[in-house]
């Protein structure tokens, strides 16, 4: 059993025109103590709907969760050994920063000089040291986030739960506050539980990713395994770019649109597919190259985007496009309209189940 | 060659500061000559005969307030009116207590409804206002009458010897009926724009569900409540239809005294003395409010 564990979970809504939808369809995963949990999927997956259900805020129809052996999903939210950290920040407007954090340990009847201990120690950790006078209004978005999070840690909870904590936050903000908390998560040792709709937020922080699709978990497994090897089309579209090619299969490789050929030793060694019939080929746009003698796919140039680190190009095979993730620099870009060729890295290409 | 340019006038969308010119007119003969004519006419002597005033000034009205005459000469100090004042300001105050704790549950149910269903409650709330205040308290006198349903009932019960009508508590339920829309209204409005999910965040961080209301909803919709004691409490200190039509004349307050002023007993300026001491009063009470408002939300409540 592991330490936040989830058994079976399914809940069911019903939609204003009567249909019923599954938000949770009969989900189960294990979650290790210590461990960046992130929960990934478009909107509408169930991704917040399993979170607030662990918060305790919604209840499932049917399952069982529990965190460290003891049973918590037929106890109310304020008896969870929970917190969360909500996407609005729902930060409490007529009371100060040190009052907002504090609320929580004064639920649990906390000794005075202990709160304003740990109030300044939940303060420090987010480094908002010396704010706790402010008022939320007085403060920006980011340190609103940043206080909504000390608010959940002061509590020491045993999961940490984040509901797209960092949505309403500028790029380059976000970046910044996706490492600080992933230190935050290794210093304090919680175990996290981070639900987010944006792949490169959900690889950056994540140990493990579970994906979601339609209240199920499609893909259970660690960055690098999901983007290398994902299960299906929709996990490979999902996390990060992929061009998926419908080809015809044949004993020696895959016929694809435009008349290009991608050879058997070309594919990812795992992955296998008969002799004929039409398959799906994901390739990373990175994984292409140009190839100034004859390559495997040949197609026309439609666009060119510089886009800094890398030079896009847009290459029209046949009925289908696909995108090559080229270098910006040192070596040759082609130019609009023109004729080229492409190559796949070794064992690059995938077959994917659509 | 010149072309004119058009300059945009004042804030896109605003109106042309002339189209004020009627209500700023009418507020002033309607609200500010009325006014200074209270105050002067409170410094004149009564008319020796019918109604109106004597152009003569004389401050004695005020003294009267205070002071009573008695007919061998001697003077004493009179309690009559500070006691109908202290009525008046306990009746508002009971009213502004009782429509406050009856607002909270119901503002905060309609809040909570769905779009349609909360449009419905609202109207049901504002019916009221389409009836004449008259006929409502006419109906309200048929209701608590000895012979109405409810005095039908006590004497079936066998108490027969407690009345409602004419009664202090009959004065009470025509203000808090009159008035509960006023306070509900202010409410809900604040409360309608309460973020649930912060009851949730409390929820979440181990507040039970009193607490939630106490510690998060409560200074929530505070500027409503403080809204709503003003927009009840000074109409109330006003009013002298309830008591005059429930309370059986038993139960005075300022307003019956002084309509009383005007009318029978034919004394303007003491009558004027009167308001202008309610007045006075009434304004101390909303600079009091809106302190309270600004020292309980940190934000400036401004209702006058």
């Amino acid at each position: 059993m592991s330490f936040l564990q989830i058994d079976h979970v399914s809940k069911s809504f019903v939609t204003p025109e009567g249909g019923e939808v599954h938000a949770l369809n009969d989900v189960s995963v294990g979650i290790e103590a210590g461990e960046f949990f992130v929960m990934l999927g478009p909107s509408g997956c169930g991704k917040t709907t399993l979170l607030r259900s662990i918060a305790g805020l919604e209840y499932p129809d049917s399952g069982v969760i529990s965190v460290d052996g003891q049973r918590i999903d037929d106890i109310p939210a304020y008896e969870r050994p929970v917190n969360t950290v909500f996407q609005s920040y729902a930060l409490f407007p007529h009371m100060t920063v040190g009052e907002n954090i504090a609320f929580g340990l004064e639920m649990e009847k906390v000794d005075k000089n202990e709160i304003a201990k740990r109030v300044d120690e939940a303060l420090a950790q987010v480094k908002l040291d010396g704010l706790a006078k402010r008022r939320p209004a007085q403060l920006s978005g980011g340190q609103q986030q940043r206080v909504a999070l000390a608010r959940a840690l002061a509590k020491k909870p045993k999961v940490l739960l984040l509901d797209e904590p960092l949505s309403a936050l500028d790029l380059k903000l976000r970046r910044g506050m996706q490492i600080e908390l992933k230190r935050l998560q290794q210093d304090t040792g919680i175990t996290f539980v981070f639900v987010t709709h944006d792949q490169e937020e959900a690889m950056s922080m994540g140990d493990r990713i579970a994906v979601f699709k339609d209240g199920k978990i499609v893909q259970l497994d660690t960055p690098r395994e999901i983007y290398r090897r994902p299960v299906n089309a929709f996990v490979a579209d999902f996390i990060g770019e992929t061009n998926l090619i419908e080809g015809q299969a044949t004993p020696t490789g895959i016929h694809i649109p435009g008349g290009g050929f991608i050879a058997r030793n070309h594919i990812a060694p795992d992955c296998t597919f008969g002799d004929s019939g039409t398959v799906t080929v994901a390739i990373r746009p990175e994984d292409f190259q140009l190839s100034e003698t004859e390559g495997s796919i040949h197609g026309t140039v439609r666009d060119v985007i510089f886009t800094g680190d890398s030079v896009r190009v847009h290459v029209q095979l046949d009925s289908t496009e696909v995108v090559a993730s080229l270098a910006s620099y040192g070596v040759r870009v082609p130019n609009r309209g023109e004729k080229i060729s492409l190559n796949t890295l070794e064992h690059s290409a995938r077959t994917v189940a659509s | 060659m010149s072309k004119k340019v058009k300059k945009l006038e004042g804030r896109p969308g605003q109106t042309s500061p002339l189209l004020a010119l009627p209500t700023v007119l009418f507020l002033t003969i309607g609200i500010g000559i009325p006014l200074v004519l209270t105050v002067v006419y409170s410094f004149l002597d009564r008319a020796t005969v019918g109604m109106g005033v004597k152009w003569h000034f004389n401050p004695t009205s005020y003294k009267h307030l205070f002071v009573i005459e008695n007919l061998d000469g001697t003077t004493g100090f009179d309690t009559r009116w500070i006691k109908v004042l202290w009525n008046s300001f306990l009746y508002s105050g009971v009213t502004t207590v009782v429509t406050t704790f009856l607002s909270i549950p119901i503002a905060m149910w309609i809040a909570t409804r769905d779009e349609n269903k909360r449009n419905i409650l609202l109207a049901a709330v504002t019916l009221p206002f389409w009836i004449s205040i008259l006929i409502r308290t006419y109906g309200i006198r048929q209701i608590i009458d000895d012979n109405g349903p409810i005095g039908t009932i006590m004497h079936k019960l066998g108490y027969a010897h407690y009345h409602i009508i004419y009664t202090p508590t009959a004065t009470l339920i025509g203000l808090v009926y009159v008035f509960l829309p006023f306070m509900i209204l202010p409410i809900y409005s604040s409360a309608e724009r309460f973020d649930f999910r912060m009851a949730e965040a409390a929820y979440d961080l181990g507040a039970r569900r009193w607490t939630v209301l106490r510690r998060i909803v409560l200074p929530a919709i505070r500027p409503g409540i403080i809204a709503g004691i003003a927009l009840v409490f000074i109409p109330a200190l006003g009013s002298f239809l309830q008591s005059d039509m429930l309370g059986g004349g038993k139960t005075n307050m300022i307003a019956n005294v002084i309509a009383l002023n005007f009318g029978q007993a034919r004394n303007w300026p003491f009558g004027c003395a009167l308001s202008v001491l309610l007045i006075a009063l009434t304004l101390v009470f909303v600079k009091l409010i809106q302190w309270i408002g600004k020292k309980t939300t940190g934000e400036q409540v401004n209702f006058v």
